[in-house]
């Protein structure tokens, strides 16, 4: 089948099926097995409504389940067994231990998207949050600023792979001599007079170059977020601050950002889950050559170019315990406000 | 409210200059591979694009008519005509004869050819040779110019991405996968997301508050965990790779944000509206269709366009669930992956397949920017 004809099926059947099941379930709960008439029609309302929210959610449940709460286990359980082919020519997952994770802790790759990953949970959330404050604060104050605001907003539609290209036209280097049509290097040679340099190849540095990618798609996400903040701060400690004759530096930063604290943990903290998951920047820049390795791109390597599902899923579970500290954050104030 | 107390005059314009700096910064790298992708290639090769506005000096080898199209006239044997083509407005400033000796005539001057004969080019590209006797060979004299064009823009990339280039260069046919795999991954989610947070948000039962920390839970569960089992498991159950497979990944991976966004939204609903719609002996399901659904818009429309946006630009999941051997369903930022690895040095064709890509996510986001704010704030801030 065409595949336009059959995204055009899967949306009537994805949405006649989602509608029918609700529409069908409530009327076959509400008409056969306990309807509200006759000699029980308050105790079977009573037990219609108990059923009745499981209705709703089973779909959702069921598809997050399947999607998201089974791989969990799952990667954990291939993490500790090894993909063997069997004579015979069946595939069989014999359980080796923690094998896989100490292959994994003897390979330098592993250190250097380890520590890479460390570096990037640091610069980006911390440039990302900054440039952001800034931007809002700055943005706030000025007639254009809701302009302003989104064109520094507009890299988050870019895909990352845009992204990836946009920046490699910024990064690209052409032989000594001639114009370059990178802008980092026209400037560089320009300014320094030096050769010019593939900048991407330059060990630690080019992580750096990377990092900028995504710090200049997360900044409007920060600016964003954090300019709401700023708007809801009240206006009289503000004003109180500046009758006591506070400069806008000490308004700033002693009366703003001590107000926002909450909101600026909630960014720093969103972004780097983005970071962890980083994949695609490095995929398509540099995929992970000349030092520049990420645990996302790590773990694509070994599923799917060295094949080997064990080791593979071993890193994909250190992602994991990284971002568990934040679940378990994230778990916490989620239930503290719901009281 | 900063004025009254005289926030001095002389920040503003301070305030105002480093928003304008910060806003170009930002905008910088976009408007190069804007620019690019209206450029030749050789223009993108030898020059940077923030030249392209203004005129620019370039060398060129170019090539005289062929000796066939002499003439003789007055016992002179002549060949006239135009070095540049018909539409191109260029100047030339100094011209040579040998690719040694680029720049040894201004325009105007008459050079002496090695093989005999004259020449003489003017600065707009025209030329006369002159011979005693008839001039030999298969092909014209070359000429090395170097020319003064003004700025020169072409949609022919465009024209080789989207219509005529061949398959590595052609995204047309990944525009539209691209386009079937984001419409239902879109639209999916979104309807059983919402039955879902209609009963989080205003249905009592046992174990919601747990339900409702397992979503914030599963919001941050990175999917690379999710590749190697969901994989097994579609090629276990025979969904294999393809779109039934990517369909079904995405609105696995877009529901923990989709309930979580509209739950927190319809919680804000008023309740007056819902219990009296009860009190009147509306059904469950007529208060879902009839009530919540329409004032939920708005949170509606913000998980849209992040699910929208999510789809378009994504990568991976596309290439575990979706791209197989063939390469038939490939979508655009897999084959933007392939050009950058196979033809780095094309950047008119990769930067104007990567604008395409792009230009549809950005349509959406400037058209529905409200929203997609709202959303946000919803989703992170409370």
């Amino acid at each position: 089948m065409h595949p336009a004809l059959l995204g055009l099926a899967t949306i009537i059947m994805g949405v006649g099926g989602c509608v029918g099941y609700f529409w069908l379930s409530n009327f076959i709960l509400d008409t056969f097995i306990y309807p509200p008439r006759g000699p029980n029609a308050g105790r079977n309302i009573n037990r219609a409504n108990i059923i009745r929210p499981w209705l709703f959610l089973f779909p959702a449940l069921f598809a997050l389940s399947i999607y998201l709460a089974y791989p969990v286990v799952e990667t954990i359980r291939l993490s500790l067994t090894e993909r063997v082919t069997q004579p015979d020519g069946t595939t069989t997952y014999d359980f080796v231990g923690l094998a896989n994770y100490s292959q994994m802790m003897a390979e330098p790759k592993f250190w250097e998207a380890l520590s890479n990953n460390m570096m990037w949970l640091i610069v980006v959330p911390a440039l990302s949050t900054a440039f952001g404050l800034l931007a809002a604060q700055l943005t706030d104050r000025i007639g254009w600023g809701s302009i302003a605001k989104s064109l520094i907003f507009m890299p988050m539609a870019i895909s990352f792979v845009g992204a990836a290209v946009i920046w490699k036209l910024v990064y690209d280097a052409r032989p000594p001599g001639t114009d370059q049509i990178g802008i980092l290097n026209a400037l560089y040679v320009w300014f320094s007079g030096n050769e010019p340099q593939q900048w991407l190849t330059v060990p630690f540095w080019n992580s750096f170059l990377l990092m900028i990618v995504l710090v200049w798609i997360q900044t409007g996400f920060a600016m964003v977020i954090l300019s709401a903040a700023l708007r809801g701060i009240p206006e009289e400690t503000v004003e109180a601050a500046i009758v006591d004759g506070a400069n806008p530096f000490q308004i700033f930063f002693k009366i703003k950002i001590p107000q926002i604290m909450g909101t600026i943990v909630v960014v720093w903290t969103t972004i780097t889950i983005v970071v962890l998951k980083v994949f695609d920047i490095v995929f398509a820049m540099t995929n992970g050559q000349w030092e520049t390795q990420v645990l996302a791109n790590y773990m694509y390597d070994k599923l799917f170019r060295a094949n080997d599902w064990g080791v593979g899923s071993a890193s994909a579970m250190i992602i994991m315990l990284l971002v568990t500290p934040i679940l378990v954050w994230n778990v916490y104030n989620a239930r503290r406000e719901m009281r | 409210m900063d004025n009254i107390a005289g926030t001095k005059s002389s920040l503003t314009w301070a305030v105002h200059l480093s928003v304008v700096c910060l806003v170009a910064l930002w905008l910088f790298p976009t408007v190069g591979l804007l620019v690019s992708s209206f450029r030749t290639s050789d223009q993108i090769a030898t020059s940077g694009w923030w030249k392209a506005m203004f005129p620019s000096e370039q060398n060129m080898t170019l090539r005289t008519a062929a000796p066939e199209t002499q003439n003789e006239i007055n016992g002179l044997h002549v060949i006239e005509g135009q070095l540049f083509d018909a539409d191109k407005d260029a100047k030339i400033s100094v011209w040579g004869i040998s690719s040694r000796a680029i720049d040894s005539f201004k325009a105007g001057d008459t050079a002496e050819l090695r093989k005999g004969g004259k020449v003489t080019v003017q600065a707009d590209g025209s030329y006369r040779m002159e011979n005693g006797v008839p001039f030999e060979g298969k092909r014209g004299a070359r000429i090395f110019v170097t020319a003064t064009a003004p700025p020169e823009f072409t949609l022919d990339n465009y024209k080789t991405v989207l219509i005529s280039g061949d398959a590595t260069d052609n995204l047309a046919k990944a525009f539209f996968n691209t386009l079937t795999v984001t419409i239902p991954a879109t639209i999916i989610p979104i309807l059983i997301a919402a039955f879902a947070a209609y009963a989080l948000a205003w249905m009592d039962f046992p174990g919601r508050a747990l339900l409702i920390a397992f979503i914030v839970a599963l919001l941050v569960v990175p999917l690379q965990l999710a590749l190697i089992p969901l994989l097994r498991l579609h090629l276990g159950i025979g969904i294999g790779k393809g779109y039934i497979g990517v369909w079904l990944a995405h609105t696995g991976f877009g529901l923990p944000l989709a309930i979580y966004l509209l739950r927190n939204y319809m919680v804000g609903l008023p309740r007056d509206i819902i219990e009296n719609a009860r009190v009147d002996g509306a059904t469950e399901f007529q208060i879902f269709t009839k009530i919540i659904l329409p004032l939920s818009f708005p949170a509606l429309a913000s998980f849209a366009i992040f699910q929208f946006l999510w789809t378009w630009n994504d990568l991976l999941v596309s290439l575990v669930f979706l791209i197989d051997a063939t390469g038939e369903t490939t979508v655009m930022t897999k084959q933007i992956v392939e050009l950058l690895g196979t033809r780095g040095g094309n950047w008119e064709i990769l930067a104007t397949s990567a604008f395409v890509s792009i230009a549809v996510p950005l349509l959406v986001f400037f058209a529905m920017q409200k929203y997609l704010v709202r959303g946000l704030l919803a989703g992170s801030v409370k």
